[in-house]
C-alpha cells in the first residue's frame, strides 16, 4: 500500500476525529437545550441542526462554500484576520462537523430526554447547584447515548463527500479525504488505489459499528 | 454530626398553604410542635405534595412554610429558597439512588470531603458498613431505603422529609429502621416529617399524627386519638 494511501486514511481518521472534537460540546449544549428547556425560535434551531441530514450534502457544502468563502459573511471577517478556510484541511473538518452534528445532537438529545428529572431534583436537594447537578448528575446518565452520538457523527465524518468535496475539493496530500479520494482515483481510472481506500473505509466502517455495538452492550 | 448539648425536645413546623393538585387543593394550615410528624392518609391524600412542598420541589399558590422559625416559602414576602438550600434531607417514595454511583458515593453525594468518621458511623448506624463498594442495581428493596436515608443524612440536614420509607422493607427489618430513625432524630436532633398509610408506623415514629383527606388536614394530635 502506497505512502499516498495511507496518507489518506490518516488525514481522514483524523480530520474525522477533529469533526467529533469540535461537534462534541456545542453538540451537547444544543442536545440539552432542546432536550429541557423551551426558548423562542426553539422550532428553528431544531430545523436549522437537523437540515444537514435532508438537505443534498453537495447543497450544504455550497451553503459553507458561500459562507466561507472570501466573499461570504463569515470569510470576509476571517480573511481580515488572515485565515483561509475554504479548500483548507480545516475545511474538510468544518464540513464533517456539520454533517455529524445532526446525529449527534439527535442521539444526545434522546439521552437527555431519558434522564429522570428527579435525580435532579434529588440532587438539588442535597445541595448541589446547577452546573454540579449537570456534570454528576444529568451527564453521567446521558453519557451513553451521547457517546453513541460522537460515534455515530464520527462514522458520518469518516464518509464525508458531498459537502467536503464542494467547500475542500480534492487536493492530493491537502483535503483529499477516503470518499473523495475514491471519486477522484475512479474518475481518473486508477482502480487500483480506488480499491485500496476502499478496503480501508471498509476496515474503519467495520471497527466503528463494533465500537458501537460494544458501548450498546456494556452495563 | 455532633450530638447537639442539650436533648432535642421540639421542632416547630409551620405548613399555611395552598397548592393546586389535580381535581382539589392541598391547603394545610397549622402551626405544630413536634420532634416528629406524621402525615397520615389514604394514596392520593396529598401527603406527598406536602412534603414536596417543604422541599421546594413544588411551589405552593400561596401561604407560607417555615422549619424551626427558619422561612422556607412565603408568598407574601416573595420568599422561595431554592432547592439546594433548604437543608432537607428527602428521601422519596422511589427513592430514587443515583444509579450510575455505589453506595459509597450515593451516601456522600453532598458532601464528598467530609470527614471518613462521619460516613463510618452512619453506615454503623445503618448497618450499611458491608454494602459501601456495591453497585446500587445489586441492592434489594431495604437496603436502598437505608441507603437513601444515609444520602439523605450525610448532608447535615435540618429536617428529615420520609416519603413511605418502609413500604419497600421486610417486617423484620422495619422495626431496626424506625429504631435508627429514632435515634438519628433524637441523638442527631434532626425532625421529621414522615408520610405513611400504616397507623402502626405513624404510631411508633411520630409524635404529632396530620391525617389526611383530600389535601385538607381533617385531625390532628397525638397519635393514639386521631389515628384509626
Amino acid at each position: 500500500m502506497s505512502a499516498e494511501i495511507l496518507d489518506i486514511a490518516l488525514f481522514t481518521s483524523v480530520a474525522a476525529l477533529a469533526a467529533t472534537a469540535v461537534m462534541l460540546v456545542p453538540g451537547v449544549a444544543l442536545a440539552w437545550l432542546l432536550a429541557r428547556r423551551r426558548f423562542p425560535g426553539k422550532a428553528v434551531v431544531e430545523t436549522l441542526v437537523s437540515l444537514p441530514l435532508v438537505m443534498p450534502p453537495v447543497a450544504t457544502g455550497l451553503l459553507l462554500l458561500w459562507l466561507l468563502g472570501r466573499r461570504g459573511p463569515i470569510g470576509r471577517l476571517l480573511e481580515t484576520a488572515g485565515i483561509e478556510i475554504v479548500f483548507t484541511p480545516a475545511a474538510v473538518v468544518i464540513a464533517m462537523a456539520i454533517m455529524g452534528l445532526p446525529l449527534l445532537v439527535r442521539t444526545a438529545r434522546a439521552g437527555f430526554e431519558q434522564v429522570t428529572r428527579r435525580y435532579e431534583q434529588i440532587a438539588e436537594t442535597l445541595g448541589a447547584r446547577p452546573w454540579r447537578v449537570f456534570t454528576t448528575v444529568t451527564l453521567p446518565l446521558a453519557s451513553r447515548n451521547i457517546l453513541a452520538g460522537a460515534l455515530l457523527g464520527f462514522t458520518r465524518a469518516l464518509g464525508e463527500f458531498g459537502a467536503t468535496i464542494v467547500v475542500a475539493g480534492s487536493i492530493p496530500g491537502r483535503t483529499r479525504t477516503l470518499a473523495v479520494g475514491i471519486y477522484s482515483f475512479t474518475e481518473t481510472g486508477q482502480d487500483e488505489q480506488a480499491a485500496a481506500l476502499l478496503a480501508i473505509s471498509i476496515a474503519l466502517a467495520f471497527g466503528a459499528v463494533l465500537v458501537a455495538n460494544r458501548l450498546a452492550r456494556v452495563d | 454530626m455532633k450530638p447537639p448539648h442539650r436533648p432535642f425536645e421540639s421542632a416547630q413546623f409551620e405548613f399555611r398553604f395552598s397548592l393546586t393538585q389535580g381535581h382539589f387543593v392541598v391547603a394545610p394550615d397549622l402551626s405544630v410542635n413536634a420532634r416528629s410528624i406524621a402525615l397520615f392518609g389514604p394514596s392520593g391524600s396529598g401527603k406527598t405534595s406536602i412534603l414536596e412542598a417543604i422541599a421546594g420541589l413544588r411551589t405552593p399558590q400561596r401561604g407560607h412554610i417555615a422549619v424551626n422559625g427558619r422561612v422556607l416559602f412565603d408568598r407574601a414576602a416573595h420568599t422561595d429558597v431554592p432547592v439546594r438550600d433548604r437543608h432537607i434531607g428527602y428521601v422519596p417514595q422511589d427513592v430514587l439512588l443515583f444509579p450510575h454511583l455505589d453506595v459509597r458515593r450515593n451516601v456522600t453525594y453532598a458532601a464528598p470531603r467530609r470527614p471518613h468518621a462521619d460516613l463510618d458511623a452512619l453506615a454503623s448506624l445503618l448497618d450499611l458498613s458491608g454494602l459501601l463498594d456495591r453497585r446500587v442495581a445489586s441492592l434489594s428493596g431495604g437496603e436502598r431505603q437505608r441507603v437513601a436515608l444515609a444520602r439523605a443524612l450525610h448532608s447535615g440536614p435540618d429536617v428529615l422529609l420520609l416519603d413511605e420509607p418502609l413500604a419497600a422493607v421486610d417486617l423484620a427489618r422495619r422495626r431496626r429502621i424506625l429504631d435508627a430513625l429514632l435515634a438519628i432524630r433524637d441523638d442527631l436532633g434532626v425532625p421529621i416529617v414522615y408520610v405513611t398509610h400504616s397507623p402502626d408506623e405513624a404510631r411508633a415514629v411520630a409524635d404529632v399524627a396530620l391525617v389526611l383527606e383530600e389535601g385538607k388536614v381533617v385531625a390532628a394530635g397525638v397519635p393514639n386519638d386521631v389515628l384509626p
